[in-house]
Protein backbone atom coordinates (compact mmCIF):
# COMPACT_ATOMS: atom_id res chain seq x y z
CA UNK A 1 0.00 0.00 0.00
CA UNK A 2 3.33 2.42 0.72
CA UNK A 3 5.07 1.51 -2.10
CA UNK A 4 6.75 4.67 -2.83
CA UNK A 5 7.10 4.03 -6.71
CA UNK A 6 4.50 4.35 -9.24
CA UNK A 7 4.03 1.58 -11.19
CA UNK A 8 1.56 0.71 -14.27
CA UNK A 9 1.48 -2.52 -13.39
CA UNK A 10 -1.03 -4.93 -15.34
CA UNK A 11 -2.66 -7.42 -12.77
CA UNK A 12 -4.25 -10.40 -15.28
CA UNK A 13 -5.10 -10.93 -18.32
CA UNK A 14 -8.35 -9.14 -20.13
CA UNK A 15 -9.62 -12.76 -20.19
CA UNK A 16 -11.06 -12.32 -16.41
CA UNK A 17 -11.22 -8.89 -16.85
CA UNK A 18 -13.81 -6.56 -16.08
CA UNK A 19 -13.00 -3.96 -18.09
CA UNK A 20 -10.30 -3.91 -20.49
CA UNK A 21 -8.84 -0.84 -22.83
CA UNK A 22 -6.25 -1.74 -25.55
CA UNK A 23 -4.04 1.57 -26.54
CA UNK A 24 -7.24 3.76 -26.27
CA UNK A 25 -7.02 7.14 -27.73
CA UNK A 26 -9.33 9.81 -28.38
CA UNK A 27 -9.54 13.07 -29.58
CA UNK A 28 -11.43 16.08 -29.59
CA UNK A 29 -10.80 17.93 -32.00
CA UNK A 30 -6.67 18.35 -32.30
CA UNK A 31 -6.63 17.93 -28.91
CA UNK A 32 -5.72 14.53 -27.47
CA UNK A 33 -7.80 13.96 -24.06
CA UNK A 34 -6.58 10.12 -24.20
CA UNK A 35 -3.64 9.30 -25.55
CA UNK A 36 -2.94 5.31 -25.69
CA UNK A 37 -4.25 3.94 -22.56
CA UNK A 38 -3.80 -0.25 -21.90
CA UNK A 39 -5.47 -1.32 -18.61
CA UNK A 40 -7.33 -4.75 -17.34
CA UNK A 41 -9.25 -4.14 -14.51
CA UNK A 42 -10.25 -7.07 -12.33
CA UNK A 43 -13.78 -7.95 -10.90
CA UNK A 44 -15.13 -7.12 -7.84
CA UNK A 45 -12.76 -4.48 -7.28
CA UNK A 46 -13.36 -0.68 -6.24
CA UNK A 47 -10.91 1.64 -8.56
CA UNK A 48 -10.59 5.28 -7.96
CA UNK A 49 -9.57 7.03 -10.73
CA UNK A 50 -7.19 10.37 -9.61
CA UNK A 51 -5.78 13.19 -11.77
CA UNK A 52 -5.99 17.38 -12.14
CA UNK A 53 -8.74 18.84 -14.45
CA UNK A 54 -8.54 17.74 -17.55
CA UNK A 55 -5.94 15.07 -17.08
CA UNK A 56 -8.71 12.22 -19.29
CA UNK A 57 -10.54 10.66 -15.91
CA UNK A 58 -13.98 11.48 -16.97
CA UNK A 59 -13.45 10.77 -21.02
CA UNK A 60 -11.90 6.96 -20.29
CA UNK A 61 -14.98 6.83 -18.23
CA UNK A 62 -17.35 7.37 -20.81
CA UNK A 63 -15.17 5.88 -23.37
CA UNK A 64 -15.71 2.54 -21.23
CA UNK A 65 -19.38 3.16 -21.02
CA UNK A 66 -20.20 3.37 -24.60
CA UNK A 67 -21.42 7.33 -24.27
CA UNK A 68 -17.85 8.51 -26.41
CA UNK A 69 -16.45 6.40 -28.95
CA UNK A 70 -12.06 6.20 -28.52
CA UNK A 71 -10.81 7.57 -31.59
CA UNK A 72 -8.45 4.67 -31.87
CA UNK A 73 -8.05 1.61 -29.86
CA UNK A 74 -10.71 -0.71 -28.16
CA UNK A 75 -12.71 -1.70 -24.75
CA UNK A 76 -14.16 -4.71 -23.61
CA UNK A 77 -16.48 -4.20 -20.92
CA UNK A 78 -17.93 -7.44 -18.80
CA UNK A 79 -16.17 -9.92 -21.66
CA UNK A 80 -17.61 -8.03 -24.87
CA UNK A 81 -16.39 -5.54 -27.32
CA UNK A 82 -20.23 -4.63 -27.57
CA UNK A 83 -21.15 -2.32 -24.78
CA UNK A 84 -24.54 -2.58 -26.04
CA UNK A 85 -24.93 -6.19 -25.44
CA UNK A 86 -24.01 -5.13 -21.55
CA UNK A 87 -25.90 -2.43 -20.74
CA UNK A 88 -28.24 -4.05 -18.25
CA UNK A 89 -25.09 -5.26 -16.43
CA UNK A 90 -23.65 -2.01 -15.71
CA UNK A 91 -24.79 1.37 -14.75
CA UNK A 92 -23.72 5.33 -14.55
CA UNK A 93 -23.37 8.35 -12.76
CA UNK A 94 -22.08 11.58 -14.74
CA UNK A 95 -20.83 15.01 -13.78
CA UNK A 96 -25.23 15.98 -14.61
CA UNK A 97 -27.76 14.30 -12.41
CA UNK A 98 -29.35 12.37 -15.77
CA UNK A 99 -33.01 13.01 -13.88
CA UNK A 100 -35.40 14.76 -14.79
CA UNK A 101 -35.97 18.43 -13.13
CA UNK A 102 -40.07 18.13 -13.43
CA UNK A 103 -40.61 14.61 -11.82
CA UNK A 104 -40.45 13.43 -8.73
CA UNK A 105 -37.56 10.82 -7.45
CA UNK A 106 -39.60 8.06 -7.69
CA UNK A 107 -41.11 8.97 -11.11
CA UNK A 108 -37.83 9.69 -12.53
CA UNK A 109 -36.75 5.89 -11.24
CA UNK A 110 -39.50 4.40 -12.32
CA UNK A 111 -39.10 5.80 -15.94
CA UNK A 112 -35.62 4.52 -16.28
CA UNK A 113 -35.88 1.35 -14.09
CA UNK A 114 -38.53 0.92 -16.93
CA UNK A 115 -35.74 1.47 -19.76
CA UNK A 116 -34.34 -1.84 -17.75
CA UNK A 117 -37.20 -3.74 -18.19
CA UNK A 118 -37.98 -3.19 -14.37
CA UNK A 119 -41.51 -2.53 -13.74
CA UNK A 120 -41.86 -3.06 -10.10
CA UNK A 121 -41.95 0.19 -8.30
CA UNK A 122 -40.80 -1.31 -4.76
CA UNK A 123 -37.67 -1.53 -6.56
CA UNK A 124 -37.17 1.98 -7.36
CA UNK A 125 -38.31 3.20 -3.36
CA UNK A 126 -35.68 0.17 -2.29
CA UNK A 127 -33.30 2.25 -4.22
CA UNK A 128 -34.25 5.47 -2.78
CA UNK A 129 -34.01 4.42 0.59
CA UNK A 130 -30.52 2.57 0.26
CA UNK A 131 -28.84 6.00 -0.56
CA UNK A 132 -30.46 7.53 2.17
CA UNK A 133 -33.25 9.49 1.19
CA UNK A 134 -37.11 8.92 1.47
CA UNK A 135 -39.16 7.58 -1.38
CA UNK A 136 -42.59 9.10 -0.23
CA UNK A 137 -41.15 12.84 -0.70
CA UNK A 138 -43.21 14.30 -3.46
CA UNK A 139 -40.98 17.32 -4.45
CA UNK A 140 -39.52 17.27 -7.99
CA UNK A 141 -36.21 16.67 -8.35
CA UNK A 142 -35.50 19.99 -9.40
CA UNK A 143 -36.02 21.47 -6.18
CA UNK A 144 -33.56 19.30 -4.00
CA UNK A 145 -30.45 20.45 -2.41
CA UNK A 146 -27.33 19.38 -5.25
CA UNK A 147 -26.12 17.17 -2.58
CA UNK A 148 -29.39 15.44 -2.75
CA UNK A 149 -29.74 15.17 -6.48
CA UNK A 150 -26.36 13.37 -6.57
CA UNK A 151 -27.99 10.70 -3.87
CA UNK A 152 -30.89 10.29 -6.33
CA UNK A 153 -28.56 10.30 -9.04
CA UNK A 154 -26.45 7.18 -7.70
CA UNK A 155 -30.09 5.34 -7.22
CA UNK A 156 -30.96 5.70 -10.26
CA UNK A 157 -27.13 3.96 -11.64
CA UNK A 158 -28.00 1.24 -9.54
CA UNK A 159 -31.79 0.57 -9.98
CA UNK A 160 -30.98 -2.40 -11.85
CA UNK A 161 -28.36 -3.74 -9.55
CA UNK A 162 -25.77 -3.46 -11.98
CA UNK A 163 -22.62 -5.94 -11.74
CA UNK A 164 -20.37 -3.01 -12.61
CA UNK A 165 -20.43 0.63 -11.65
CA UNK A 166 -19.02 3.55 -13.16
CA UNK A 167 -19.39 6.86 -11.31
CA UNK A 168 -18.04 10.36 -12.14
CA UNK A 169 -17.45 13.17 -8.92
CA UNK A 170 -20.20 11.42 -7.22
CA UNK A 171 -19.15 13.60 -3.82
CA UNK A 172 -19.33 16.88 -5.34
CA UNK A 173 -21.23 19.26 -3.47
CA UNK A 174 -22.02 16.45 -1.25
CA UNK A 175 -22.07 17.04 2.64
CA UNK A 176 -19.11 15.11 4.35
CA UNK A 177 -22.12 12.76 6.41
CA UNK A 178 -23.38 11.96 3.39
CA UNK A 179 -20.77 11.20 1.34
CA UNK A 180 -19.35 8.85 4.13
CA UNK A 181 -22.67 6.90 3.84
CA UNK A 182 -22.20 6.91 -0.02
CA UNK A 183 -18.94 5.56 0.54
CA UNK A 184 -19.56 2.99 3.13
CA UNK A 185 -22.84 2.00 0.54
CA UNK A 186 -20.07 1.59 -2.22
CA UNK A 187 -18.13 -0.53 -0.07
CA UNK A 188 -21.31 -3.05 0.43
CA UNK A 189 -21.60 -3.05 -3.05
CA UNK A 190 -18.04 -4.16 -3.92
CA UNK A 191 -18.31 -6.80 -1.23
CA UNK A 192 -21.42 -8.20 -2.94
CA UNK A 193 -19.06 -8.25 -6.17
CA UNK A 194 -19.51 -5.34 -8.04
CA UNK A 195 -16.69 -3.61 -9.91
CA UNK A 196 -16.85 0.08 -9.06
CA UNK A 197 -14.65 2.90 -10.90
CA UNK A 198 -14.81 6.22 -8.58
CA UNK A 199 -13.53 9.54 -10.69
CA UNK A 200 -13.18 12.17 -7.89
CA UNK A 201 -10.73 15.12 -6.62
CA UNK A 202 -11.81 14.02 -2.97
CA UNK A 203 -9.45 11.06 -2.84
CA UNK A 204 -9.54 11.34 1.04
CA UNK A 205 -13.29 10.10 1.09
CA UNK A 206 -12.72 7.05 -0.83
CA UNK A 207 -9.43 6.42 1.07
CA UNK A 208 -11.01 4.26 3.46
CA UNK A 209 -12.27 1.72 0.83
CA UNK A 210 -10.36 1.56 -2.66
CA UNK A 211 -8.70 -1.33 -3.50
CA UNK A 212 -6.61 0.29 -5.90
CA UNK A 213 -6.01 3.67 -7.59
CA UNK A 214 -5.52 4.47 -10.78
CA UNK A 215 -3.52 7.70 -11.76
CA UNK A 216 -3.85 9.76 -14.82
CA UNK A 217 -1.66 12.64 -15.95
CA UNK A 218 -2.56 14.25 -19.47
CA UNK A 219 -4.71 11.71 -21.03
CA UNK A 220 -2.13 9.39 -20.08
CA UNK A 221 -2.33 6.08 -17.52
CA UNK A 222 0.84 7.18 -15.34
CA UNK A 223 0.17 4.60 -12.37
CA UNK A 224 -1.75 2.10 -10.55
CA UNK A 225 -1.40 1.31 -7.14
CA UNK A 226 -2.78 -0.59 -4.23
CA UNK A 227 -4.96 1.56 -2.22
CA UNK A 228 -4.43 5.20 -2.01
CA UNK A 229 -0.96 5.69 -0.97
CA UNK A 230 -0.57 8.85 1.07
CA UNK A 231 1.85 10.42 -0.90
CA UNK A 232 -1.08 10.99 -3.37
CA UNK A 233 -3.76 11.49 -0.84
CA UNK A 234 -1.21 14.46 0.75
CA UNK A 235 -1.61 16.95 -2.32
CA UNK A 236 -5.15 16.28 -2.44
CA UNK A 237 -5.69 16.73 0.85
CA UNK A 238 -3.58 20.10 0.72
CA UNK A 239 -5.78 20.95 -1.53
CA UNK A 240 -9.12 20.32 0.30
CA UNK A 241 -7.42 22.33 3.30
CA UNK A 242 -6.49 24.80 1.03
CA UNK A 243 -9.80 24.94 -0.42
CA UNK A 244 -11.56 25.20 3.11
CA UNK A 245 -9.54 28.04 3.95
CA UNK A 246 -10.16 30.22 0.90
CA UNK A 247 -13.70 29.78 1.92
CA UNK A 248 -13.43 30.44 5.33
CA UNK A 249 -11.58 33.62 4.35
CA UNK A 250 -13.92 34.49 2.25
CA UNK A 251 -16.60 34.55 4.46
CA UNK B 1 -35.27 -8.01 -15.13
CA UNK B 2 -36.64 -8.92 -18.90
CA UNK B 3 -35.75 -7.23 -22.57
CA UNK B 4 -37.46 -4.33 -22.81
CA UNK B 5 -39.75 -4.16 -25.72
CA UNK B 6 -40.39 -1.16 -28.32
CA UNK B 7 -43.81 -0.70 -27.50
CA UNK B 8 -43.67 -0.86 -23.58
CA UNK B 9 -40.81 1.72 -23.55
CA UNK B 10 -42.99 3.77 -26.80
CA UNK B 11 -45.38 4.42 -24.13
CA UNK B 12 -43.39 4.74 -20.94
CA UNK B 13 -41.76 7.23 -22.74
CA UNK B 14 -44.93 9.06 -23.63
CA UNK B 15 -46.90 8.73 -20.64
CA UNK B 16 -43.37 10.79 -19.12
CA UNK B 17 -43.03 13.56 -21.55
CA UNK B 18 -47.33 14.20 -21.48
CA UNK B 19 -46.40 14.85 -17.84
CA UNK B 20 -43.40 16.98 -18.35
CA UNK B 21 -45.81 19.00 -20.83
CA UNK B 22 -48.47 18.91 -18.25
CA UNK B 23 -46.12 20.17 -15.98
CA UNK B 24 -44.40 22.36 -17.79
CA UNK B 25 -46.41 23.36 -20.13
CA UNK B 26 -43.47 24.53 -22.46
CA UNK B 27 -44.44 23.06 -25.90
CA UNK B 28 -48.45 23.83 -25.57
CA UNK B 29 -48.35 27.58 -24.53
CA UNK B 30 -45.64 28.40 -26.84
CA UNK B 31 -46.99 27.09 -30.01
CA UNK B 32 -50.99 28.39 -28.87
CA UNK B 33 -49.73 31.77 -28.37
CA UNK B 34 -47.98 31.72 -31.78
CA UNK B 35 -50.14 30.28 -33.27
CA UNK B 36 -53.01 32.70 -32.34
CA UNK B 37 -50.71 35.69 -33.57
CA UNK B 38 -50.40 34.36 -36.95
CA UNK B 39 -54.42 33.74 -37.18
CA UNK B 40 -55.05 37.20 -36.20
CA UNK B 41 -52.67 38.71 -38.22
CA UNK B 42 -53.57 36.46 -41.28
CA UNK B 43 -56.89 37.82 -41.04
CA UNK B 44 -56.00 41.92 -40.64
CA UNK B 45 -54.05 40.73 -44.01
CA UNK B 46 -56.76 39.88 -45.95
CA UNK B 47 -60.16 40.67 -46.12
CA UNK B 48 -61.51 37.57 -48.72
CA UNK B 49 -64.85 36.78 -49.53
CA UNK B 50 -66.47 33.21 -48.69
CA UNK B 51 -65.23 32.24 -52.14
CA UNK B 52 -61.83 33.98 -51.92
CA UNK B 53 -61.18 32.20 -48.05
CA UNK B 54 -62.30 28.66 -49.32
CA UNK B 55 -59.43 29.25 -51.81
CA UNK B 56 -56.47 30.30 -49.55
CA UNK B 57 -57.85 29.05 -46.53
CA UNK B 58 -55.83 25.92 -47.03
CA UNK B 59 -52.49 27.44 -47.74
CA UNK B 60 -53.02 29.81 -44.44
CA UNK B 61 -53.95 27.07 -42.25
CA UNK B 62 -50.86 24.67 -42.93
CA UNK B 63 -48.66 27.76 -42.87
CA UNK B 64 -49.59 29.14 -39.57
CA UNK B 65 -49.31 24.94 -38.29
CA UNK B 66 -46.23 24.63 -40.08
CA UNK B 67 -44.66 27.82 -37.80
CA UNK B 68 -45.90 26.96 -34.62
CA UNK B 69 -45.27 23.04 -35.12
CA UNK B 70 -41.44 24.26 -35.53
CA UNK B 71 -41.72 26.31 -31.87
CA UNK B 72 -42.99 22.86 -30.01
CA UNK B 73 -40.34 20.81 -32.25
CA UNK B 74 -37.71 23.01 -30.50
CA UNK B 75 -39.14 21.90 -27.04
CA UNK B 76 -38.67 18.17 -27.89
CA UNK B 77 -35.69 17.55 -27.10
CA UNK B 78 -34.36 20.63 -25.22
CA UNK B 79 -35.49 19.06 -21.88
CA UNK B 80 -33.44 15.88 -23.13
CA UNK B 81 -30.16 17.89 -22.85
CA UNK B 82 -30.93 19.55 -19.86
CA UNK B 83 -29.16 17.77 -16.89
CA UNK B 84 -27.54 15.45 -19.71
CA UNK B 85 -30.94 12.95 -19.31
CA UNK B 86 -30.27 11.50 -23.21
CA UNK B 87 -27.29 9.94 -21.89
CA UNK B 88 -28.81 8.11 -19.19
CA UNK B 89 -31.49 7.01 -22.39
CA UNK B 90 -28.22 6.11 -24.75
CA UNK B 91 -26.54 3.98 -22.11
CA UNK B 92 -29.98 2.15 -21.37
CA UNK B 93 -30.79 -1.36 -23.53
CA UNK B 94 -34.15 0.29 -24.40
CA UNK B 95 -34.42 0.72 -28.63
CA UNK B 96 -33.60 4.02 -29.85
CA UNK B 97 -36.50 3.78 -32.28
CA UNK B 98 -38.61 3.72 -28.70
CA UNK B 99 -37.71 7.01 -28.16
CA UNK B 100 -38.61 8.47 -31.43
CA UNK B 101 -41.29 6.91 -31.51
CA UNK B 102 -42.69 8.63 -28.26
CA UNK B 103 -41.60 12.23 -29.20
CA UNK B 104 -43.33 11.77 -32.61
CA UNK B 105 -46.35 10.56 -31.08
CA UNK B 106 -46.14 13.38 -28.56
CA UNK B 107 -45.22 15.92 -30.78
CA UNK B 108 -48.45 14.68 -32.59
CA UNK B 109 -50.75 15.11 -30.12
CA UNK B 110 -49.43 18.31 -29.44
CA UNK B 111 -50.26 19.68 -32.95
CA UNK B 112 -53.35 17.67 -33.03
CA UNK B 113 -54.77 19.76 -30.00
CA UNK B 114 -53.20 23.22 -32.01
CA UNK B 115 -54.98 22.10 -34.44
CA UNK B 116 -58.62 21.42 -32.67
CA UNK B 117 -58.41 25.17 -31.28
CA UNK B 118 -57.36 26.55 -34.51
CA UNK B 119 -59.83 25.28 -37.13
CA UNK B 120 -62.96 26.96 -35.08
CA UNK B 121 -60.76 30.18 -35.34
CA UNK B 122 -60.20 29.81 -39.34
CA UNK B 123 -63.71 28.99 -39.76
CA UNK B 124 -64.72 32.22 -37.71
CA UNK B 125 -62.35 34.54 -38.98
CA UNK B 126 -62.40 34.24 -42.92
CA UNK B 127 -66.30 32.54 -42.85
CA UNK B 128 -65.44 29.18 -44.01
CA UNK B 129 -67.45 26.61 -45.54
CA UNK B 130 -66.62 23.21 -47.02
CA UNK B 131 -68.31 22.65 -50.31
CA UNK B 132 -66.65 19.14 -50.66
CA UNK B 133 -67.26 16.21 -47.74
CA UNK B 134 -65.65 17.08 -44.06
CA UNK B 135 -65.01 13.52 -42.90
CA UNK B 136 -62.12 14.18 -45.71
CA UNK B 137 -60.08 17.07 -44.32
CA UNK B 138 -60.08 14.75 -41.11
CA UNK B 139 -57.81 12.56 -42.63
CA UNK B 140 -55.76 15.03 -44.81
CA UNK B 141 -54.87 16.96 -40.89
CA UNK B 142 -53.99 13.13 -39.30
CA UNK B 143 -51.42 12.48 -42.87
CA UNK B 144 -50.68 15.86 -42.53
CA UNK B 145 -50.26 16.74 -38.99
CA UNK B 146 -48.13 12.67 -38.87
CA UNK B 147 -46.09 14.28 -42.04
CA UNK B 148 -44.76 17.36 -40.10
CA UNK B 149 -43.93 15.84 -36.60
CA UNK B 150 -42.21 12.87 -38.20
CA UNK B 151 -40.02 14.77 -40.03
CA UNK B 152 -39.94 17.84 -37.63
CA UNK B 153 -39.06 15.34 -34.92
CA UNK B 154 -35.73 13.34 -36.81
CA UNK B 155 -34.50 16.67 -37.69
CA UNK B 156 -35.00 18.38 -34.30
CA UNK B 157 -33.11 15.45 -33.06
CA UNK B 158 -30.23 16.04 -35.95
CA UNK B 159 -30.05 19.62 -34.80
CA UNK B 160 -29.47 19.16 -31.42
CA UNK B 161 -25.88 19.05 -30.91
CA UNK B 162 -25.42 22.31 -33.24
CA UNK B 163 -24.67 25.36 -31.39
CA UNK B 164 -28.18 27.21 -33.18
CA UNK B 165 -30.31 24.58 -33.30
CA UNK B 166 -33.27 26.80 -33.46
CA UNK B 167 -32.30 28.15 -36.77
CA UNK B 168 -31.31 24.95 -38.27
CA UNK B 169 -34.23 23.18 -37.56
CA UNK B 170 -36.43 25.25 -39.63
CA UNK B 171 -33.28 25.71 -42.75
CA UNK B 172 -33.35 21.72 -42.91
CA UNK B 173 -37.39 21.02 -42.23
CA UNK B 174 -39.10 23.41 -45.10
CA UNK B 175 -37.26 21.99 -47.65
CA UNK B 176 -38.02 18.56 -46.90
CA UNK B 177 -41.26 19.15 -45.79
CA UNK B 178 -42.03 21.27 -49.23
CA UNK B 179 -43.92 18.11 -50.78
CA UNK B 180 -45.78 17.57 -47.97
CA UNK B 181 -46.79 21.07 -47.81
CA UNK B 182 -48.02 21.24 -51.00
CA UNK B 183 -50.34 17.96 -50.71
CA UNK B 184 -51.62 18.81 -47.86
CA UNK B 185 -52.46 22.60 -49.18
CA UNK B 186 -53.79 21.24 -52.54
CA UNK B 187 -55.94 18.69 -50.84
CA UNK B 188 -57.30 20.58 -48.04
CA UNK B 189 -58.15 23.92 -50.99
CA UNK B 190 -59.85 20.45 -52.90
CA UNK B 191 -62.20 19.35 -50.40
CA UNK B 192 -63.08 23.00 -49.46
CA UNK B 193 -63.50 24.45 -52.97
CA UNK B 194 -64.97 21.18 -54.14
CA UNK B 195 -63.58 21.88 -57.79
CA UNK B 196 -61.33 18.60 -57.67
CA UNK B 197 -60.52 15.46 -56.25
CA UNK B 198 -58.06 15.30 -53.71
CA UNK B 199 -57.61 11.51 -53.55
CA UNK B 200 -53.92 12.38 -55.92
CA UNK B 201 -52.89 14.53 -52.63
CA UNK B 202 -54.11 12.19 -49.95
CA UNK B 203 -52.20 9.28 -51.90
CA UNK B 204 -49.26 11.37 -51.96
CA UNK B 205 -49.21 12.58 -48.25
CA UNK B 206 -49.69 8.90 -47.43
CA UNK B 207 -46.87 7.70 -49.32
CA UNK B 208 -45.04 10.64 -47.86
CA UNK B 209 -45.60 9.59 -44.41
CA UNK B 210 -44.82 6.11 -44.54
CA UNK B 211 -41.47 6.70 -46.43
CA UNK B 212 -40.17 9.26 -44.02
CA UNK B 213 -41.44 7.42 -41.11
CA UNK B 214 -39.13 4.30 -41.92
CA UNK B 215 -36.39 6.44 -43.05
CA UNK B 216 -36.71 7.98 -39.95
CA UNK B 217 -36.56 4.75 -37.56
CA UNK B 218 -33.84 3.23 -39.64
CA UNK B 219 -31.47 6.50 -38.89
CA UNK B 220 -32.55 7.50 -35.61
CA UNK B 221 -30.05 5.11 -34.03
CA UNK B 222 -26.81 6.80 -35.53
CA UNK B 223 -28.58 10.07 -35.08
CA UNK B 224 -28.76 9.35 -31.25
CA UNK B 225 -25.82 7.93 -31.02
CA UNK B 226 -23.92 11.25 -32.94
CA UNK B 227 -21.05 12.70 -30.59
Amino acid sequence: MNDPTPSIAAPLSSEGAAVSVRDVVRHFGRFAALRGITADFAPGRLYVLLGENGAGKSTLLRVIAGLLAPSRGSVRVLGSSDIRSVATRFGYMGHAPLLYDEMSAVENLAYFAALYGITDRARCEDAIRTVGLDPSLERRVGQYSQGMRQRISLARAIVHGPELLFLDEPFSNVDVRSAKQMTSLLARMRDQGTTIFVVTHQAAIMEPVADECVVLDAGRLVAREKGIPPRLLTPYLAEERAALRTNMEGA
Amino acid sequence: MTSPTLWAITRRSLVKDLRLEWRSKDAINSMLFFALLVVVIFSFGFDPTAEESRKIAGGLLWVAILFATVVALNQTWTRELRNQVLDAYRLSPAPPQALFLSKTIGNFLFVSILEVLMVPLFVVFYNLRSVGPVWQLLVVALLATWALVVNGTFFAALSIRTRSREIMLPLILFPISIPALLAMVDATTSILTGDNSPIFWIRLLAVYDLVFTTVSLILFEPVLNAE
